[in-house]
């Protein structure tokens, strides 16, 4: 009786420092899984793409021309609206807010703009094809900017004009009121449409013309806005170096567990890949629509857009030629798969970024990984996600870990800001 | 209460403790997906998988190759892959149709894109535009080649890293 006690008291001791020791230890990583991570590593990067759209879009005074624009509140119909009011620098360029507010409310949360140059697709269903065709479609939208583009015009030419003639050329002379009205422009307000309808095409074509200039000047700026390392970057370097002295300075246990189950049991990495931990892509993730939005169903409706879009890759606003806009031209345009499809979010600073999801459906992480835990039915279209299975503990690890994502923003201060002579 | 039997309930007891507290200090180490098949995550590749690029197509009409621009299939980013065909004996099939499909069959779903043969480059060589895999793991792209009065396809594997 005695022996048996001792015996099971030892069984107990023993699976209690098995237990605490598997937990404690810190996994090894796999020939496969030091690959994945490599892949997700800032370094793997590649250099900036170009924008065959764009020819002004490496160009430093297109750039510094639309750094202005960007930061500049009267390009809006309330004098109070810039494209910095939805993505505030100190924000990693989103706002903060569930449904962004300019002239009014959206149904849509800022994305950010970091890193935005290497996505294809622009907005959470991709309805724009590049960062000057999506810098645009705000200054139009009667709840961002709420402006015309004929008004825009006219402000460049009292504001602008010799540093947007030093780029683009001469300003067409937009004086005679008759010919150029103060607002007019192809948006939801009728009288700004019927003084649009009112002009000659030759006449808009020029007006759109100064237009398309403004929105590749501001992507010129936008392009230079890229993410910065972190500390998961620092950890992998490490990692790839053999170096467990910096990996263990790098990330806690915690942090590394939560990484483990990134890529391993919940396969958080096949939407959330490459080194901006997205890919650009379109998925259905059974998202709830927000209480008083209508069914949103995101790139159904976008590549409908983007395919009917004035200034997509293929329009003639673009300087690019047909082969290089394969995205569009071999673009899925049908199919249940893009119901309610969102492009997944970079995850590079994404603990800065709350809340979470197309129309801030999520105020925090936890609930994003509650949701991810068990996903519901999606409210139109099939939900591509499967049941988890994660503990609080393991959702815990993984939040860790997108905490470690946070890097900031790598690009010269001067650049986070309103330029001085504005 | 019969005496003897005190202490085999206390063993039973003690056991019982036993395996709970382990089960629960084992819990956030193992997680709970050996208790349910759909929480073992993703399938691992299929076993044999021919993942060579230059196959004899289903009914062996056409030797089929693919190689990809850039050569190492890259993960997100929209690329052309050279289709070469040519007859078993090693002649060019010139000028044939070809239509391309492909997914994720573990997934359940096709490809990002809508891949096209866009240009007959000579040779039995075809350039085929708008490649793009979203996601790591195992890939099928099939192609069906018409060639006059022949028709036959061949599904090629593909391990996107």
């Amino acid at each position: 009786m005695k022996l048996k006690s001792i015996l099971l008291l030892g069984i107990v001791l023993l699976a209690v420092v098995v237990s605490l020791w598997m937990i404690l230890q810190q996994p090894r990583w796999t020939e496969e899984e030091i690959i994945t991570l490599r892949n997700l590593w800032i370094g793997s990067l590649p250099a900036l793409p170009p924008d065959p759209s764009n020819v002004f879009a490496d160009d430093p005074q297109s750039a510094l021309l639309g750094q202005k624009l960007f930061f500049d509140t009267r390009f809006s119909s309330s004098n109070q609206v810039s494209c910095a009011t939805c993505h505030k620098p100190e924000l990693m360029f989103t706002d903060g807010l569930p449904l962004s507010i300019g002239v009014g409310t959206t149904d849509r949360k800022s994305m950010t703009i970091i890193g935005t140059a290497y996505s294809p697709w622009q907005f959470w269903d991709g309805r724009k094809d590049s960062q000057w065709a999506q810098a645009l479609a705000p200054l139009e939208s009667v709840v961002e900017h709420g402006g015309t583009r004929m008004q825009y015009a006219h402000l460049i030419a009292n504001h602008y004009q010799e540093e947007y003639e030093a780029i683009f050329g001469p300003l067409p002379d937009f004086s005679d009121p008759v010919r150029f009205p103060a607002i007019a422009g192809p948006v939801d307000d009728p009288d700004a449409q019927a003084a649009w309808e009112g002009m000659t095409s030759t006449d808009r074509d020029l007006v759109t013309q100064v237009f398309v200039n403004m929105g590749k000047a501001i992507a010129a700026y936008e392009r230079l806005i890229l993410p910065a390392p972190s500390r998961f970057d620092r950890y992998v370097e490490a990692l790839l170096k053999n170096d467990e002295q910096t990996m263990k300075s790098a990330m806690t246990s915690d942090e590394v567990a939560g990484l483990k189950l990134f890529i391993g049991r919940a396969d958080c990495i096949q939407c959330h890949n490459g080194p901006l931990l997205t890919n650009n892509d379109f998925h259905n993730t059974g998202v709830p629509t927000r209480a008083g939005l209508p069914l949103d169903n995101g790139r159904a409706m976008g590549v409908m857009k983007v395919l009917n879009d004035e200034f997509n890759c293929l329009s003639q606003w673009s300087d690019a030629e047909e082969m290089d806009c394969s995205e569009l031209r071999f673009v899925v345009s049908e199919g249940e798969q893009l119901e309610a499809a969102f492009k997944p979010s970079t995850l590079r600073n994404i603990a800065e970024t709350a809340p979470y999801m197309h129309a801030g459906q999520f105020a925090t992480l936890e609930e994003v990984l509650r949701h991810y835990n068990h996903p519901p039915l999606s409210p139109a279209g099939h939900n591509e996600l499967e049941p988890l299975g994660l503990t609080n503990r393991e959702m815990a690890q993984i939040i860790a870990f997108l905490n470690t994502l946070s890097g900031g923003v790598d690009a010269p201060p001067e650049l986070l800001k309103a330029p001085l002579n504005n | 209460m019969n005496k003897q039997k005190i202490p085999v309930i206390i063993t039973a007891a003690i056991t019982t403790i036993i395996i709970i507290i382990g089960f629960v200090l084992l819990m956030p180490v193992i997680g709970p997906r050996f208790l349910h098949p759909i929480m073992m995550g993703s399938e691992p590749l299929p076993a044999n998988l021919d993942a060579s690029s230059s196959r004899l197509s289903d009914d062996g009409l056409f030797q089929v190759s693919w190689s990809s621009d850039p050569t190492k299939v890259p993960l997100n980013q929209i690329h052309t892959w050279t289709l070469h065909v040519e007859t078993p004996d090693g002649q060019p099939v010139e000028n044939a149709s070809v239509l391309v499909e492909g997914g994720m069959p573990q997934h359940g779903h096709g490809l990002p894109t809508n891949p096209q043969v866009t240009e007959y480059l000579g040779n039995g060589d075809y350039l085929v535009e708008g490649m793009r895999f979203q996601m790591t793991g195992f890939w099928e792209v099939k192609f069906v080649i018409n060639s006059g009065e022949q028709s036959d396809s061949i599904t090629f594997n593909v391990d996107i890293k």
